[in-house]
């Protein structure tokens, strides 16, 4: 009672006094849908992450962090609602995690002063720095992930690929259409044959898909899949005994939650990665001391070190150093939206931050600039055992082929430009 | 008590065949309109705007669009989606093709042509009815989807096949796009849900009006008394689709900015627009109103209650906003299978007797 009291008190303390200085990070998840398999973990390896900086730094800088979780559904409507009510809250950074609401936020969050950071999806020509000010899509973009794929078939066919047929099944949204047009202009370059295969949200039917691929046959397929579509695409390949290991999902189609329920059929399946899967890291047991072990776990608490609740605290480990870096070159600790971009442009994460923060070799070292928003490029291939229902990366850091992308990026970026009348910034 | 007749006397046909005949009710409507576009302008932020007010209003009037078919001339129909996508795929052709034009005759545009589109999936309607034209309007909703997926055209090329809306001005004040002021934004809609709603009315309760419900009721019959069902059903088809056109474009221009047809116009913005009509009463104008409030406000205020105030987890609550909804939209219909509208005529004539109800 007595404890009831003193939380009451302190509620009626806090709400009492608004002026208290905090870092508002909303967090936009989604834990219902079809979408929530994936969802769950990343909103749970985000609000870990924040909650142990807070139970165990007291915040960045002697700051608190105020998380904001607001559920989207994946819905851009609800989307929306979520921007809208957050937005006035000193929202520093947002990370919708949905290429849908992140092209619906790009002109809102730019007009408003607010970055967005896109980490491995949304537009991917928000690279360039040069015309998109307020956002960020590193460590690594889909056309980075399409040219790492194909790179990594090419290393395991012995570096001739021509003639071969290459399958994309994509997400019918402007999420899974991203990497058609680099896919594109490499099979010009290489001579693969490229066929496009849909799947309509939310992708639970994918026979006809499949039976296609049954019939053509080809050398490997590519998924860009998200939520229950990859389980079912996994399980639809294990049924027509396609070879696993010549099936690569993008890093948004390969977690645990995508594998499992194909139970053994699911081995050897290929994903891209964007960071480490496993636990096997010093802030694994710092997560344990300072949240699982108090009871402070986002959700259920049953994802920790799954791939995708890794994604999550790779998210909020990138959010939260750019905020450490917007106080760094501000000189002020209670940050606004407009120094967030600052420390996100000036970001640069290095071997020896990531050692330090409990999190050698994670992911990739890279670093932000005023044109460069789209950070190093870099991803890995992690496979799947169903023995061990373990991923295992079976490559090192693999680098995309910037001869195609820089270009691609730089004609989207510039269309954009011109239909929004935007002046080239960085000159 | 409240809504007394007494000494309101229409001495013309005019004043007995007017919209409101009753005064109370009539001053009730001009104070609304007078509260909409008078003072809710100034107070209007942000978060009321896009949250909740421009929601409220497109979907009302496309709410209005399907009560025209559906409700007054009774042809079900779940293509609205489609419809709606036809609206929006069609202003952003305008707005690019001619970036001078005032985005209003756009607008206008886009419900033409969604016009047109309706005409075209009415014509199976000659033919067909009930629970079978419904599913000759499904195939409406999956082909204009589809379409407008497939052909690069619709959405200019863009390399994700989103549709991005450009600035665009109304008498040099913004009303897409990022920058625009919250105020603009609801006076925009509501200028056109007033002349939908304006126009619905006057259409439904003259001659058109007329022959559509004489449609509704029995086909054969309105036949046989002259009414040709040919003009009547397409012109029905026509009437609605300009309404969800309209809707349609303004849902993507002036709300969303940004839409990918899949996610935003899907099978499921069919049912909800249907579900509006049902829920808010068939055949009735108020009904569209109330049903679209119903279905867009309630959400987001159980939302707001469940979370903001009660510090719910977010899916907790979401999942409580499915089961509060749904368990309010079968009460209601027990209830009341009429709809909001039906439950509104009854507390009208209690109101009308009260306190002396024999």
């Amino acid at each position: 009672m007595k404890l009831k009291l003193a939380t009451l008190a302190l509620g009626a303390v806090m709400a009492a006094a608004p002026a208290l200085a905090d870092l508002v990070i909303p967090s936009l998840s989604y834990r219902t849908g079809p979408y929530a398999p994936n969802g769950i973990p990343v909103a749970d390896g985000f609000a870990d992450y924040l909650t142990l900086l807070n139970e165990r730094d007291g915040g960045i800088g002697g700051v608190p962090i105020r998380m904001i979780e607001c559920e989207t559904g994946y819905n851009t409507e609800k989307g929306v609602e979520c921007y809208e009510s957050t937005k006035g809250e000193g929202s520093l950074v947002y990370s919708p995690l949905s290429t849908g609401i992140t092209y619906q936020l790009i002109p809102k969050a730019s007009a408003d002063g607010i970055p967005v950071h896109s980490m491995g999806y949304g537009r991917t020509s928000a690279a360039n720095g040069k015309v998109f000010e307020w956002v960020f899509n590193h460590p690594a973009t889909y056309w980075d992930g399409a040219s790492i794929a194909i790179k990594h078939i090419m290393e395991q066919e012995g570096g001739d690929i021509s003639g071969k047929k290459i399958a994309l099944v994509y997400h019918n949204s402007a999420y899974g259409k991203e990497p058609i047009r680099t896919l594109e202009e490499l099979a010009k370059k290489h001579g693969y044959e490229l066929t496009l295969l849909p799947v309509d949200h939310p992708g639970q039917e994918q026979k006809s898909q499949w039976l296609q691929i049954r019939r053509e046959r080809p050398d490997y397929v590519l998924m860009w899949g998200w939520g229950v579509m990859n389980q079912v695409a996994i399980q639809e390949a294990a049924n027509i005994r396609f070879p696993m290991d010549h099936f690569i999902g993008v890093w948004w189609s390969g977690s645990e939650n995508d594998t499992l329920p194909a139970g053994a059929g699911a081995d050897g399946y290929k994903a891209l990665a964007l960071a480490n899967p496993g636990t096997n890291y010093p802030l694994f047991d710092e997560l344990k001391t300072y949240v699982y072990d108090k009871g402070l776990s986002a959700g259920a608490g049953d994802q920790h070190g799954y791939v995708l609740y890794n994604r999550g605290v790779y998210q909020a480990m990138l959010t939260t150093e750019a905020v450490r870096k917007a106080q760094e070159i501000h000189g002020v600790a209670d940050i606004t939206p407009a120094m967030m971009r600052d420390g996100l442009e000036a970001l640069e994460i290095t071997e020896e931050r990531m050692a330090e923060l409990g999190l050698p070799e994670f992911g990739p070292a890279f670093s932000l600039s005023c044109e460069n928003h789209g950070g190093s490029g870099l991803a890995k291939i992690q496979q799947w055992d169903a023995g061990s229902k373990t991923w295992s990366v079976v490559t090192d850091w693999i680098a995309s082929d910037r001869s195609i992308i820089d270009p691609l990026i730089a004609e989207d970026s510039q269309a954009y430009a011109a239909e929004n009348g935007i002046e080239e910034r960085c000159n | 008590m409240f809504y007394r007749e007494a000494g309101d006397f229409s001495t013309t046909y005019q004043a007995d065949a007017q919209t409101f005949p009753i005064k109370y009710e009539r001053w009730g409507y001009y104070a609304i309109l007078a509260v909409a576009f008078g003072v809710v302008p100034f107070f209007i932020n942000d978060y009321w705007a896009n949250a909740v007010m421009i929601p409220f209003l497109i979907y009302a009037i496309a709410a209005l669009g399907l009560n025209i078919l559906t409700g007054y001339c009774g042809q079900v129909s779940l293509g609205t989606g489609g419809f709606m996508a036809v609206g929006a795929y069609a202003v952003y052709k305008l707005m690019t093709s001619f970036p001078e034009v005032n985005i209003a005759f756009h607008v206008l545009g886009a419900g033409l042509v969604t016009a047109g589109v309706g005409v075209l999936f009415g014509l199976p309607s000659l033919r067909i009815k009930g629970f079978y034209l419904a599913v000759a309007t499904l195939a409406a909703q999956f082909f204009l989807v589809w379409l407008f997926n497939k052909v690069p055209w619709f959405y200019n090329y863009s390399a994700s096949g989103q549709i991005t809306a450009p600035e665009r001005t109304v008498f040099g004040v913004v009303v897409t796009g990022p920058n625009t002021d919250a105020a603009a934004k609801y006076l925009f809609c509501l200028v056109f849900v007033f002349l939908c709603a304006w126009l619905a009315r006057n259409l439904t309760r003259g001659s058109f009006g007329r022959k559509w419900m004489a449609i509704r009721d029995m086909d054969i019959a309105a036949e046989i008394i002259g009414v040709y069902p040919l003009a009547a059903k397409l012109s029905a088809f026509a009437v609605s689709s300009f309404f969800i056109g309209v809707s349609g474009a303004l849902f993507f221009s002036v709300y969303l900015g940004a839409v990918e047809v899949t996610e935003a116009f899907g099978i499921q913005k069919s049912f909800l627009v249907l579900f509006m009509i049902i829920i808010g009463g068939l055949g009735s104008i108020f009904g569209s109103f109330a049903g679209a409030a119903f279905l867009v406000l309630m959400p987001v205020l159980l939302k707001n209650i469940l979370v903001g105030q009660l510090g719910w987890p977010t899916d907790l609550a979401t999942h409580f906003e499915f089961m509060i909804v749904g368990a309010l939209i079968v009460t209601f219909l027990i209830l009341e299978p009429h709809g909001l509208a039906q439950l509104w005529r009854v507390t009208k004539e209690k109101l009308r007797l009260w306190p002396f109800p024999h």
